[in-house]
């Protein structure tokens, strides 16, 4: 009788132990990883060549943009075939360092991606970038995709590359503002809050702005007052981790605080806490509210639903005539290191830029400004609508060179993990300006370090 | 006496291939297990003890990561929402089940209890994505539950529920009563409709009322199906995920992030594999450190 437990105790013993055999050695890629980094031999002609090729595609879904320059494409280009996967923004970014190392896309669609170079996931486009000509673009449209050695981004080799780039500032509602006497947007920070005093006063809700669940939308307005006490330039420098760069600046503190008395003055809707970004949208297009905080990626949705009826303006300097700034960052597409069809992928992102007919797709299907040369052909848009004032606001943010990233992507966590819960609790009342920038520069300082 | 003896021989004889072939049918199952249960579950005890992105090189980190569950104050509190839902997902549906199968029971002829019992299990089948979508409309700014309240003049208590710090982990525990409410009632009074009915004519023979019926008779015969009903349920609070996805994912500011939705953003937007892992280790022997006593304490006396 003593046969049975003693053989299923051996067996069981037998089962664990090949279990933790194939457990003991450490996870993940241990071997040197430093020649995935090394320098991009040079391409002397990346082109989808004349046979079948099929491109594998990884897209955000809820934008038409990628799929109306892909489908441009393969009419122009008719041996190229799609292969194309769709998933939400959140959903991408979870998955980007499994996609590309699992199941590697010859193009998609990514987040932050220090990260993603440091494991050596992403192709370097830097003999793309010399080949087609891209370093000769104004060197704003490309830096926040250079990362360098040490993982700071800004400058180094090129690893990814935009469809196009946003701008983002203030939409407003036209006849809600003509109904507390606004004829133009504000020419300065006091005439905005003035105008936001006359809205709450007249019984509007002044502005409505996704805060809720895990996204922390008062980053929009936040970076904005930033950008008007501060400079663009040493907010870019915390998010692309330059050595020494923080976020908590006499400059800052002035911006969340001041927007935290606009949150104490009841500017902003009360459920804010509770408000998804399709919430904010579907308010704002039913004419619930006065402004939103939100990027140029709308212009075309906008135009669309509220024709004639909206307006776009940038945060207003402190001053009149001041400089001004704006986030903008491109519509980040990357190659994948394991790609199949890399050099097609590049032919495809050149084009997207330079191309006459997938610029126009750019502007009136993505609503933003194209990528590629300065004096490149621009698509005519028709006045008064609100794609025409995103773009003119483009030009002046070029020429204030206030362009700047988004203080959401400094890190790959800081959002999640800093932002979006610091925020939420500065709307409750539950959190100090001085305090919350401290604990951001604080998570921030032990993300930088990992 | 030789009989037994060649008994034993041949059973000695034909044991073996018997027990391989027993193997051989549950090999399939075994097979199954091992790779999708008990590998991952040492594997994830094995990344514990790294720090590691998922991708690139991990370091040996040892204890670290069960330390800082322990040291992060934002870990803990998560830890302690979760003690908090116990409340919703698992007293609140067990009182309220026992009260409402004691009531049904008392009805058991009628149509009305077949409905009721319909009517409440109904969460159980609507996959819990849908009802927390539900919820979180009922309980938004402009959703039922806010008209109700000013439609009987207390406006000043409408508020987005799931949106204010004081209210969100409350509401989503409300979510979750509603969700087991059923589960407790039907098990319960399966429960109930296995007593003696003799037992409840000689109380009443004994001049007892229904309240001292409910509590001299069908409380201590539904000691087991208590025990399930608080088990299954605290196991719901303690590795609660997709109701708070739906409806708050963990926010506004963290005030209901729970430990299975930390592990989810430790794993896979935070990208630290180590630290998940360590605290999905830590979340399994919380369970099992709560459940085993319940078991001990719910388990029929006789026994």
């Amino acid at each position: 009788m003593a046969h049975g437990p003693t053989r299923r105790s051996l067996l069981a013993t037998f089962t664990l132990a090949t279990l933790f055999a194939g457990a003991c050695s450490a996870p993940g890629d241990n071997s040197d990883s430093s020649a995935a980094n090394a320098s991009a031999a040079p391409v002397t002609s990346a082109t989808c060549g004349t046979g079948p090729v099929t491109l594998k595609g990884y897209f955000e879904t809820g934008f038409a943009l990628p799929k109306s320059l892909s489908d441009e494409f393969t009419k122009q280009y008719p041996n190229v075939k799609w292969d194309i996967r769709e998933d939400q923004f959140a959903v991408i970014t979870q998955n980007a360092p499994r996609v590309l190392a699992d199941d590697p896309p010859d193009l998609m669609r990514l987040p932050q991606v220090s990260e993603l170079v440091k494991d050596g996931l992403l192709k370097n486009l830097d003999g793309y970038a010399t080949a087609f000509g891209w370093d000769k673009w104004p060197a704003s449209q490309l830096e926040q995709m250079r990362v360098s050695s040490t993982g700071q981004r800004g400058d180094g080799p090129l690893y990814a590359m935009g469809l196009n780039f946003s701008m983002t500032g203030i939409f407003y509602n036209k006849k809600m503002a003509a109904q507390i006497g606004m004829t133009k947007p504000p020419a300065t920070l006091a005439e905005f809050d003035s105008l936001l005093q006359k809205a709450k006063d007249a019984g509007l809700t002044p502005i409505n702005q996704f805060n809720g669940g895990a996204t922390g939308g008062l980053a929009f307005p936040l970076q904005n007052l930033m950008s008007a006490y501060g400079e663009p330039g040493a907010i870019n420098d915390w998010i692309f981790q330059k050595s020494g760069a923080t976020i908590d600046t006499p400059a800052s503190l002035q911006a969340t605080q001041h927007l935290e008395k606009w949150l104490k003055a009841g500017y902003f809707a009360k459920d804010i806490n509770s408000q998804d970004y399709a919430t904010m949208m579907s308010r704002f297009i039913g004419g619930k509210n006065l402004f939103i905080f939100d990027g140029d990626w709308e212009s075309g949705n906008l135009d669309k639903q509220m024709a004639g009826n909206v307006g776009f303006f940038l945060m207003p300097a402190q001053s009149a005539g001041g400089k001004q700034a704006a986030m903008s960052a491109p519509l980040t597409y990357g190659i994948s290191s394991k790609a199949k069809n890399a050099d097609c992928a590049a032919f495809f992102l050149n084009w997207v830029a330079t191309n006459q007919q997938a610029r126009d797709i750019a502007v009136k299907v993505g609503g933003s400004h194209p990528m590629g040369p300065a004096d490149a052909y621009m698509p005519a848009v028709a006045e008064g609508t609100v794609t025409a004032s995103t773009l003119a606001a483009g030009a002046t943010i070029g020429k204030d060179n206030g362009a700047m990233d988004f203080i959401a992507n400094a890190t790959g966590a800081i959002y999640a993990k800093s932002w979006t819960p610091q925020l939420q609790k500065l709307a409750a009342g539950q959190q100090t300006p001085d305090a919350l920038l401290k604990s951001v520069q604080k998570d921030y300082e032990t993300q930088v370090k990992n | 006496m030789s009989l037994p003896i060649t008994g034993r021989r041949a059973r000695r004889a034909r044991r073996p291939r018997a027990a391989w072939a027993g193997w051989l049918f549950a090999l399939p199952a075994v097979l199954m297990y091992a790779t999708f249960v008990l590998r991952p579950l040492v594997l994830t005890v094995q990344y514990s003890f790294y720090d590691w992105n998922g991708i690139g090189a991990s370091t040996w980190v040892g204890l670290d990561n069960y330390r800082r569950i322990f040291t992060d104050s934002e870990l803990f509190a998560t830890i302690v929402h979760a003690f908090e839902l116990i409340v919703f997902f698992s007293f609140v549906p067990v009182l309220l089940g026992l009260f409402v199968a004691a009531t049904i029971r008392g009805i058991a002829t009628s149509r009305l209890a077949a409905v009721a019992r319909t009517v409440l299990f109904l969460p159980q089948v609507i996959p819990l994505v849908a009802a927390g979508i539900m919820w979180s409309w009922l309980l938004s700014s402009t959703g039922l539950a806010n008209e109700l309240l000013s439609a009987v003049g207390l406006d000043r208590l409408t508020r987005a529920w799931l949106g204010d710090f004081g209210t969100a982990l409350p509401a989503v525990g409300v979510i979750g009563a509603w969700v087991l409410v059923g589960l407790c009632t039907l098990l319960l009074l399966a429960g109930m409709s296995k007593i003696d009915p003799s037992l409840y004519e000689a109380a009443r023979l004994d001049g007892a009322g229904p309240v001292r019926e409910f509590f001299s008779i069908t409380l201590p015969s539904l000691r087991q199906e208590i025990g399930v009903s608080v088990t299954v349920t605290v196991i719901a609070a303690l590795a609660s995920f997709d109701i708070v996805y739906i409806a708050t994912q963990g926010g506004p500011g963290n005030s209901t992030m729970v430990p299975g939705l930390e592990i989810y953003y430790l794993a896979f937007s935070e990208r630290e594999i180590g630290m998940a892992s360590a605290l999905a280790v830590a979340l399994v022997l919380l369970v099992l450190a709560v459940v085993l006593p319940i078991q001990r304490l719910t388990r029929d006396g006789s026994r």
